[in-house]
């Protein structure tokens, strides 16, 4: 290997540079860069504070963090709708005050003063969801407003009855209990908040309101449109931040007996900071409860660290302004950004150098020189189909093919002018094969492999496989099941293209050059699909040798065929029988004489293998040009290979204009006649093969003479 | 619609100019003493300084924004360079040093928004905290910084033109700079159609987005004037005023004199008959001895009438209204 394809090798195929951009894809990469933010501020004032984190030391602040977490959670609750509130901080010190003043003013009982808490706190809650949701003011300008007037109330309230306040003699055990008391060595207050978020989180995730309210925060248009009632949902936030608020503003009463001018100062922008921080989005639909807990613990341990360590009058803000700031900036370039960046970095394309070949020119001297024979088929179709990338017939000669738009076609024998929809299966159906029992076996793009009865009727067999430990995207799912066969025990092999793109991205996978195609296997009985082989370069093609014991699949951008024992003294190896092909093999299938039919999908070209010995030219057409410039493996030019079971090439046959079949993928023969499918084409053709057996069916091939 | 439009939003205008006038008039039956020379120039003064505030953060609403930030730049600059002056440095470097750092905000504010696409609302929020925190525990050491005897500031405090104090007259001057920029000359239209339809505006080839840096550095530079204005006639600086109701009353005057929250409307002149309004109310309230706390609450009270009004007037525009414009 020349130094230059080593030295690439080691850039492109050893560093995985593919699992940034599966990474990526993850929803859980969202949740990241919170979560490393919540670490280094926990190990940064922890290392420069010593006894930061001793219980001791810890007790009256996480009293504070339970009560600020319990705001943060309502204020999640609102901006996961599409809205925000800024008023959190009076109708805490609001609350704090009602909850106060029926203790020690009016000297009732505790519960009493949990009540007046959330009943100040639900009402100004209920206030803000009236003028957001029902009247459709701009959340941030007018729970801006209603913060100031509530701060002003509050303001008038702490100065007329502070002192009342202070000179009440009343006291209660519960009320002191859940001032200072623990539970399990939790504070009260931390208790509320984990409660609290338990309840939110599984309101939000397992439950209608709380899908609602996602959907509304997502996009409001649609929810109105779906039926949501949007107004009540907005509406509902803001009660539920306010009684965030009231139980939060409880808490802060029994801890503290009492409330001054500060109480609820500053709380909103601390608020906003910890929810954005956390990583929910401004204008709602993304983000979680455990976000905004995990911005409040960030936050919190923030400012009291500030404090801690002696800065002064105003650290605080700075620091508070400065994350806001940073936390906005970046929600916001992420949001926008994301989709660009993952399709920027996605395609990883590796080096790859396909051996030479022999020629395919016509009357070239190589087995695999193209004829125009192919030009001579008659059309099945013409005009009507669009997309059989597979052909099959059945014991009454009815011709079946798949279409792009997701049905299964019967044409009627024997002049297959009439056709009808056989079945329907939402997905374009590839590979068709026929088991014992008469189904017709599909593997449907993107979905799966699916049976259809003899009556029309569509059965799921498997969508997925089992997952792999070490794949970082989800390769349990099958993304391009491409074609199948049955084993004479029922068995089905199968193979699943690629891992990495779906169906409809192929020129990627193809452009990428990554083996990530797999070979599979469905066993009826279980209902179990295993995985049997990995790592192909775009796993094609399978066909059932006549032997029963072994498949032949075809390896698409390799140009390699290879063979797989499932049954015999070889069972499990495998076997690459034709390599270095000048075509890209797609559909395999049984021929009359005891030899195999191979689909060409299209020719190689000098240039795109040299490509392939590029990646990083490969990986700047994906990013720069637009997708109609890429260079991609051609599909113009097609045909069809004749191998037998040692691989040997017999004959090829090919359409040089290009006008009837210039892109095959199958071919199935019958009664001495060809007929050829291409996934692009818009005909099914009918082609004589001279000398071929006029009996031979690939049914009775398969299954015998019997139906 | 559109002429309809029109005549409701000149009625918006002359209705607070009358309730204005009403107030004016009783003020002067009712109250002994609203009516002296005196009282009239504290009104006038009070005003001013509002009304700089108020004219820089209406070229900004007018381009469908929001500056937060301004009462923090205005207290901030103004109190890190009176807190220069009191230190070492010559008298025009500080002032350049205060210059510059308005410029940056107003820069910083103005490319995240226009930029960055960050909504207006959280830069400022940020920006103001941030520039709070950062002048008070990072260049100052005192709440409130006093102005050296006989340095040029406190000159401008006690000259009086014809008995009347010299910030009416900028506040006149910066009011009819600002009126002929938005009235007559290509950038100031351009803040209208920004403002109406930005999307629209950017499309026909309007540099929108560096209209809107230019915004929030003119934001910026008006509330540093009116700092050194409110500097001069207390002859201090008290930097607590960035966690008092200032803010919002900029935001009052700017909404009841009739310029809606969304964009696109409204000129100088509802500045003036809001600042008009609103100074005479405070007064009025002075004058009747209502305790700072129940002003509050009236003040936000009013705001909050106007704010639903505005919302109900000029409805948000589902086609232009963006996701996450909250």
């Amino acid at each position: 290997m020349p130094v230059r394809d080593l030295l690439l090798r080691c850039r492109y195929n050893l560093i995985p540079e593919h699992l940034i951009g599966e990474v990526l894809t993850k929803r859980w990469t969202d949740n990241a860069i919170p979560f490393l933010a919540l670490v280094i501020t926990i190990v940064g004032f922890g290392t420069a504070i010593p006894g930061f984190f001793q219980l001791q030391s810890l007790s009256d602040s996480t009293r504070q963090l339970g009560e600020f977490s319990i705001v943060v959670t309502g204020l999640t609750i609102v901006m996961l709708g599409g809205g925000i509130d800024l008023s959190v901080g009076s109708i805490f010190a609001l609350s704090a005050f009602a909850a106060v003043s029926a203790f020690f003013i009016f000297e009732q009982p505790t519960w009493i003063a949990l009540l007046a808490a959330l009943i100040v706190g639900g009402a100004f809650g209920a206030f803000n969801g009236f003028l957001v949701g029902y009247a459709g003011l701009r959340a941030f300008l007018t729970t801006l407003v209603t913060f100031i007037i509530g701060r002003a109330i509050y303001d008038i309230l702490v100065v007329n009855y502070a002192a009342k306040i202070q000179l009440s003699m009343m006291s209660s055990d519960v009320w002191d209990f859940i001032g200072d008391g623990t539970v399990f060595g939790l504070a009260i207050s931390v208790l509320a908040a984990i409660m609290l978020a338990l309840v939110a989180h599984i309101m939000l995730s397992r439950s209608r309101p709380g899908w609602h309210i996602l959907a509304v925060g997502g996009s409001r248009r649609s929810a109105h449109n779906a039926g949501i009632r949007v107004r009540r949902a907005v509406f509902a936030t803001y009660v539920i931040s306010g009684l965030c608020c009231g139980i939060a503003g409880f808490l802060l009463a029994c801890r503290l007996s009492g409330t001054g001018p500060g109480t609820g100062l500053n709380l909103e922008i601390m608020a906003l900071t910890a929810a954005v921080v956390g990583g929910n989005s401004l204008g709602g639909g993304r983000g979680s409860i455990m976000k905004g807990i995990m911005g409040a613990v960030i936050v919190l341990v923030t400012t009291n660290g500030l404090i801690r360590l002696g800065y002064g009058t105003g650290t605080n803000q700075m620091v508070l302004g400065l994350m806001l700031a940073a936390a906005v900036i970046l929600d916001i370039r992420w949001l926008k950004n994301r989709h660009k960046v993952l399709n920027e970095l996605y395609v990883a394309p590796i080096h790859h150098r396909m051996g030479e070949t022999q020629s395919a020119e016509p009357q070239a001297d190589s087995p695999y020189a193209l004829n125009d024979r192919l030009s001579q088929a008659t059309p099945i179709g013409l005009g009507d189909l669009e997309g059989p990338e597979d052909v099959i017939l059945d014991h009454d000669d009815h011709l079946y093919c798949g279409t792009r738009h997701g049905e299964i076609i019967r044409f009627f024998a024997p002049d297959y002018r009439r056709s009808e929809v056989f079945a329907h299966t939402g997905g374009f159906p590839l590979g068709l094969a026929f088991d014992r029992a008469g189904n017709l076996i599909s593997c449907v793009g993107a979905m799966g492999l699916y049976s259809i009865a003899p009556d029309g009727i569509v059965t799921k067999l498997t969508a997925e496989t089992s997952r792999s430990l070490t794949s970082v995207v989800d390769d349990a799912r099958l993304r391009d099941p491409n074609d199948c066969d049955v084993a004479p025990d029922g068995r089905i092999f199968f193979t699943d293209s690629t891992k990495r793109y779906d169906a409809h991205d192929w020129a990627l996978d193809s452009i990428e050059g990554r083996p990530t195609g797999r070979l599979l296997c469905y066993h009826p009985a279980t209902e179990k699909t295993e995985t049997l082989l990995d790592r192909y370069r775009y796993a094609n093609g399978v066909c059932i040798a006549h032997d029963g014991q072994s498949l032949f699949f075809a390896e698409s951008w390799a140009c390699r065929v290879h063979r797989y024992w499932f049954d015999g003294p070889k069972v499990g190896t495998v076997e690459c029988v034709i390599k270095d092909m000048p075509g890209y093999p797609d559909n395999i299938n049984r021929a009359s004489d005891g030899t195999y039919w191979m689909a060409w999908l299209g020719m190689r070209t000098p240039s795109f293998d040299l490509s392939l010995r590029h990646p990083g030219m490969r990986k700047r057409m994906t990013r720069r040009l637009p997708q109609d410039d890429w260079l991609f493996p051609n599909i113009n030019t097609g045909g069809v290979v004749k191998f037998d079971e040692n691989g040997r090439v017999i004959e090829t046959l090919g359409d040089l204009a290009g006008a009837a079949h210039p892109m095959v993928t199958s071919m199935r023969e019958h009664k001495g006649e060809l007929f050829i499918g291409g996934i692009l084409n818009n005909r099914i053709g009918r082609y004589v093969i001279p000398g071929a057996n006029q009996r031979w069916t690939g049914l009775r091939s398969y299954w015998g003479e019997d139906r | 619609m559109g002429k309809g439009f029109s005549v409701l939003r000149a009625d918006q205008e002359r209705i607070v100019l009358i309730i204005a006038a009403v107030l004016f008039l009783a003020a002067a039956i009712f109250l002994p003493g609203f009516l002296e020379p005196s009282n009239l120039i504290a009104i006038i003064r009070s005003i001013s300084v509002l009304g700089i505030l108020a004219a820089g953060m209406a070229i900004v609403i007018i381009g469908r924004g929001i500056d937060l930030s301004a009462v923090a730049v205005m207290a901030m600059s103004v109190a890190w360079y009176l807190q220069m002056l009191g230190t070492r440095s010559p008298d025009w470097m500080a002032l350049l040093y205060a210059v510059a750092a308005v410029l940056a905000i107003g820069l910083i504010n103005g490319f995240l928004v226009a930029y960055a696409d960050v909504p207006a609302i959280f830069v400022t929020l940020a920006s103001g905290s941030f520039v709070f925190g950062f002048v008070r525990s990072q260049l100052i050491n005192q709440d409130a910084i006093a102005v050296p005897p006989e340095h040029w500031i406190e000159r401008l405090g006690r000259l009086r033109i014809e008995g009347i104090p010299s910030e009416v007259f900028i506040f006149f001057g910066i009011t009819c700079i600002a009126f002929i920029f938005l009235r007559y000359t290509k950038w100031g239209r351009y803040v209208y159609y920004a403002g109406d339809n930005p999307v629209t505006a950017r499309n026909s080839g309007i540099p929108v987005r560096p209209m809107l840096v230019l915004r929030y550095i003119i934001s910026a530079l008006t509330a540093f004037i009116a700092g050194l204005l409110t500097a001069s006639s207390l002859l201090s600086i008290n930097t607590r005023v960035v966690n008092s109701t200032l803010l919002y009353d900029i935001i009052l005057v700017v909404v009841i004199g009739g310029i809606g929250l969304s964009g696109g409307k409204g000129s100088m002149r509802n500045v003036i008959v809001g600042a008009l309004l609103i100074g005479i109310m405070l007064n009025v309230m002075t004058i009747l001895d209502i305790p700072n706390i129940y002003q509050n609450l009236i003040k936000s009270t009013i705001l909050l009438i106007a704010i639903i009004i505005d919302g109900l007037m000029n409805p948000r525009d589902e086609q232009t209204a963006q996701q996450g414009d909250i």
